[in-house]
């Protein structure tokens, strides 16, 4: 049994100017120990998915479907349970790690919080156990680091102050919403490494949620592409970065700058802008900006579901995990090299 | 070689704050920009690159005129902009414009998009017909890929992507000649940047604009700036033909950020993971290091580091680096892994 | 690829250029819509709205004359047969009227003194916070010493120098008020002085008064709109109190707050007299004060999703 599994979710926000559809009709899941992506551009609903599984969601929104962790459906679940799971078993790491710390107290006193509500754990043996997790983040000096304010620490170190608190209680799945997006690259590359070492040791679950792909390659094993609130492509990392199959993907990888490029080649980029959530209408929602726009994306696309359970949904078709290569030349771009290797 | 528009000349910005009680008053300096010094030549792109607290904003804003330098000169067309007063600096604003990192925050909630960008049209020529007005700015608009019939609308009803096309609507609309984007496009989303940068390079190259890029990363600076100068902590580090600074860095610095860009590749990225070497924080702004500011994380560092500040240096290729051990070290990046993920777009023959 | 793009955009443009213009949909127009769905604050506002009507044209439709003594019907209990709806007080005066006529005055001073404050708080206050720096604390500081000066002394100093008169109370309550409206201004502006869309004009070369008038004062509208919803049933309220210790404004005028305090005096034997004009001054603070929540959600644009 997965330890995660997400059916048919639907979000949904009231707001004055109407009905806005965040998430659609999502299915995913999370296995014991895996790590997976779900990458996206603002607005796809990515964190909205989330939030609503967490009981998180805004006042004005509401949600339907189910998310069954280790069998309990956190959807059916009354506040007090759901607090039980949250922050015990499912830990959150945000954006902005200043917004879910509390500027008057210290780090330690934060820490100690967490752990004597949770284990029960006397105060000092609490406190012991906040410094050790604190070493466990590398935080340098972590004893004198503990009595500190958090607007004593720099982002990255903050970041790390979340990321212990967050492992504090042992979970079995950490949900990571664009972890290293506020920070400087150095310290992006640190706590991206951080992330995924942590991960190996314990055995938890990782559910990385981000915008930039190139994150998502070091420390996930799945990928999953959302587009206006549904899922357009999934597919294990290596799968997803050697053989997208979906256009969107196709875009979204190919806009990722990339240190081995070429100086001179001009950037790729998906033109357009992402649509308005208030009124999708029928048909393939990428379809205004797609590259490779048929007359059919005007209907539904099918959801294409391969023998090794990649899914991909877009009218082109996949053969064996594949693209036809008939409809790879005829559109002329990119992929042709790979997908000649594979044919043959 | 022609006179370059604009000269920086030991530029410093400090910002002073006072902390303890009102008896034991204590004054605190931070130096935020510390010494800069580069020329710009028309139509050239230079991106500065830096982290969090690297002064990069600030070096920007000085130029500007926006904050008050505390030394140094800012030469535009041979007139020190440093001793303008402000009626005179405001008339520089014409040829001189600034691009916001935060497209939303830096445009005002409840003009529409028609009045903010022909304000600067009507703060220079109050005069201009409003027909007029109006024309010149639906030009740009449809110039910045805008639908000029959108003027009407308020930032809002945008995508983070059109906000930041309004932004630079409005910096174009008075025909400068330099352009100072800071980090315009760090708050967009991966798939919108590309589009900003393309729009940007277009528009230098048909427009003959000088281009500032500041950017945080070295990732996208090099698809657009002919030369780049790195900072760290208000001082310059390196500056370099981006070519020659990406194929071989002469700073440890440079090097660190060229390493921490992700690679976007699951095999490589695991192939080319090694420990992170660049561990720790910056030191506090306040009390900066002896000798080589970047001494505390450097893995190059001899005791030389710790003592004497290095000058930025004009190397063999003409290249300028701050780094004692410039010469000796060598840090070029080895040939580039030549495995393409197939998403990367390749010209078809 | 880029170019297909590129071109399909440019059809997509001229086809634009020849459609009309899309209308813009301001923030004002959403909150505007967001209040309308507020029960409480419509349901407030057509109240207020229909007691401004009646306190305008009431006094004229009634046959009764507000400073009328019917000598018959002195402290008479309110009757249909009669014709004193709302009864009449000790000396035959119809409370109807009376009510309605003190209902302009209250709400007159409402206003003119909520509007006293609002232009000088304002101005006061943006320039203030937008310029900072010294000039910021010269003008907050003398802020500070006009609001230690004990109200009700500097009411009674007016009265006795210059003699009661109407005049003096707008003065009055204006000069207090706009204290408030002044230090809620100038924190605002020093927010929005430092936001990128401020910084944005003056890069563009705006000078410091377009700013105000054009970045500063707009942004500020709306906490200043809800503030003034606020103030105008404070500064009822302060008149009424003024008027019920006797400062407030001269007989034949009245208002409610002197209405309330002829009222109490015969409260036992003559209850109407006291529970007419103070229902309908409860009536109105209530209504502003709703009025004045419902705009602080509307105009509160952190709910947008």
């Amino acid at each position: 049994m997965s330890l995660l599994e997400v059916t048919n979710l639907q979000v949904k926000f009231n707001t004055p100017e109407g009905e806005v559809q965040a998430v659609n009709g999502l299915d995913f899941s999370v296995e014991r120990g895996e790590s997976l992506a779900i990458v996206g551009e603002s607005g796809a609903g990515k964190s909205q998915a989330v939030m609503a599984i967490m009981g998180l969601l805004a006042e004005n929104g509401s949600v339907t479907g189910k998310a069954e962790f280790k069998g309990r459906d956190l959807l059916q679940m009354s506040r007090k349970e759901l607090n039980k799971v949250r922050g015990c078993e499912i830990a959150m790491i945000f954006q902005d790690p200043m917004t879910s710390l509390n500027p008057f107290l210290t780090i330690e006193k934060q820490m100690a919080e967490v752990i004597t509500h949770h284990q029960g754990l006397r105060r000092d043996e609490a406190r012991a156990q906040a410094v050790e997790m604190l070493r466990a983040v590398r935080i340098p000096a972590p004893e004198e680091r503990a009595k500190q304010y958090p607007h004593e620490f720099s982002g990255g170190m903050r970041q790390r102050v979340m990321i212990a608190m967050g492992l504090l209680c042992e979970p079995s799945l950490l949900i990571a919403d664009e972890p290293t997006t506020a920070l400087d690259v150095t310290v992006q590359a640190q706590i991206t490494q951080l992330v995924g070492e942590l991960r190996q040791k314990s055995n938890m679950s990782l559910i990385l949620i981000t915008h930039d792909l190139a994150v998502v390659a070091e420390i996930c094993d799945r990928v999953l592409v959302m587009y206006a609130g549904q899922v357009v492509e999934t597919g294990c990392v290596v799968d997803i970065f050697y053989r997208p199959q979906h256009p969107y993907t196709q875009g979204l990888l190919a806009s990722v700058p990339r240190m081995n490029r070429p100086v001179d080649d001009e950037l790729h980029f998906i033109p357009g802008n992402p649509p308005n959530l208030m009124d999708l209408g029928s048909g393939c929602h990428f379809r205004e900006r797609c590259s490779r726009v048929m007359d059919v994306c005007e209907d539904d696309p099918p959801l294409q579901v391969a023998p090794d359970g990649r899914v991909s949904r877009c009218f082109i078709a996949m053969e064996n995990g594949e693209m036809k290569r008939a409809e790879m030349v005829a559109s002329g771009t990119d992929a042709e090299e790979d997908s000649t290797e594979t044919a043959e | 070689m022609t006179a370059p528009i604009l000269r920086v000349q030991d530029l410093a910005v400090n910002f002073t704050s006072y902390t303890g009680g009102l008896l034991r008053r204590k004054e605190r300096v931070l130096r935020a920009v510390n010494g800069i010094s580069f020329d710009l030549h028309a139509s050239e792109s230079l991106g500065i690159v830096g982290e969090t607290g690297s002064g990069k904003s600030t070096l920007a804003r000085a130029i500007l005129g926006l904050i008050k330098p505390s030394r140094g000169r800012v030469m535009w067309r041979g007139e020190d902009l440093t001793l303008l007063d402000e009626e005179q600096l405001r008339q520089k604003r014409k040829e001189i414009q600034i691009v916001f990192q935060d497209p939303v925050a830096s445009l005002d909630p409840r003009m529409t998009a028609g009045d903010i960008i022909s304000e600067p049209l009507w703060t220079f020529y109050p005069n201009m017909a409003s027909l007029q007005v109006e024309e010149r700015a639906r030009g740009i608009m449809k110039m910045v890929g805008l639908l000029p019939n959108q003027i009407n609308r308020y930032p809002h009803q945008f995508s983070g992507g059109q906000c930041q096309r309004i932004g630079i609507a409005r910096a174009l609309v008075l025909n400068p000649k330099l352009v100072i984007c800071d980090e315009p496009v760090s708050a967009l989303d991966v798939s919108i940047q590309a589009q900003i940068i393309n729009l940007l390079k277009d528009l230098q190259n048909k427009l003959g604009l000088a281009l500032i890029f500041i950017a945080h990363d070295l990732s996208l600076v090099k698809h657009i700036s002919d030369r780049i100068l790195v900072m760290y902590m208000g001082s310059s580090m390196e500056l370099s033909e981006r070519d020659a600074l990406y194929r071989r860095p002469l700073h440890p610095y440079t090097n660190a950020l060229i390493e921490s860009v992700p690679i976007p590749d699951p095999i490589l990225a695991a192939q080319a993971r090694q420990d992170s070497w660049l561990s720790g924080d910056m030191p506090s702004p306040y009390e900066p290091p002896r000798g080589c500011i970047f001494n505390p994380v450097c893995p190059y560092k001899v005791s030389r580091c710790e003592t004497d500040v290095p000058a930025l240096r004009r190397m063999e290729h003409g290249d300028w680096a701050a780094c004692h051990r410039a010469e000796d070290l060598d840090l070029s990046i080895g040939p580039v892994p030549s495995r393409e993920a197939p998403g990367t777009r390749r010209e078809i023959n | 690829m880029n170019n297909s793009a590129d071109i399909q955009a440019d059809d997509l443009l001229a086809a634009a250029m020849r459609e009309d213009d899309i209308r813009g949909r301001s923030l004002w127009v959403d909150a505007w819509h967001r209040l309308l769905k507020n029960r409480a604050a419509v349901v407030s506002g057509i109240i207020m709205a229909t007691m401004l009507l009646l306190v305008l044209v009431g006094p004229v439709l009634s046959p009764w004359e507000g400073d009328f003594t019917d000598w018959d019907n002195t402290s008479s209990k309110p009757s249909l047969e009669t014709g004193h709806w709302f009864g009449t007080d000790s000396v035959g005066r119809d409370i109807l009227v009376r009510t309605l006529e003190g209902g302009r005055i209250s709400l007159l001073v409402g206003l003119v003194a909520t509007l006293v404050s609002l232009a000088i708080g304002v101005t006061y206050g943006a320039i203030a916070g937008y310029y900072g720096g010294f000039t910021d604390r010269i003008m907050m500081r003398m802020v500070d010493i006009v609001y230690a000066l004990p109200f009700m002394f500097f009411v009674i100093l007016l009265m006795v120098v210059f003699g009661r008169h109407i005049v003096l109370i707008f003065v009055a309550i204006g000069a207090v008020n706009w204290l408030d409206m002044a230090r809620i201004v100038r924190g605002q502006t020093l927010g929005l002085k430092n936001t990128e869309f401020v910084e944005a004009a003056r890069a563009c070369g705006v000078d410091h008064n377009a700013i105000i008038r054009h970045h500063i004062i707009p942004n500020l509208m709306g906490v200043v709109m809800v503030y003034v919803t606020l103030t105008i049933p404070q500064v009822i309220l302060v008149e009424s109190f003024l008027s019920f210790l006797g400062l407030g404004v001269q007989e034949p005028m009245s208002s409610w707050g002197a209405l309330v305090n002829d009222g109490a005096q015969d409260m036992e034997s003559a209850p109407w007299t006291l529970i007419f004009p103070a229902a309908f001054l409860t009536v109105t603070l209530y209504c502003f004060n709703y009025i004045g929540d419902g705009m602080r959600d509307a105009l509160d644009p952190k709910d947008r999703l």
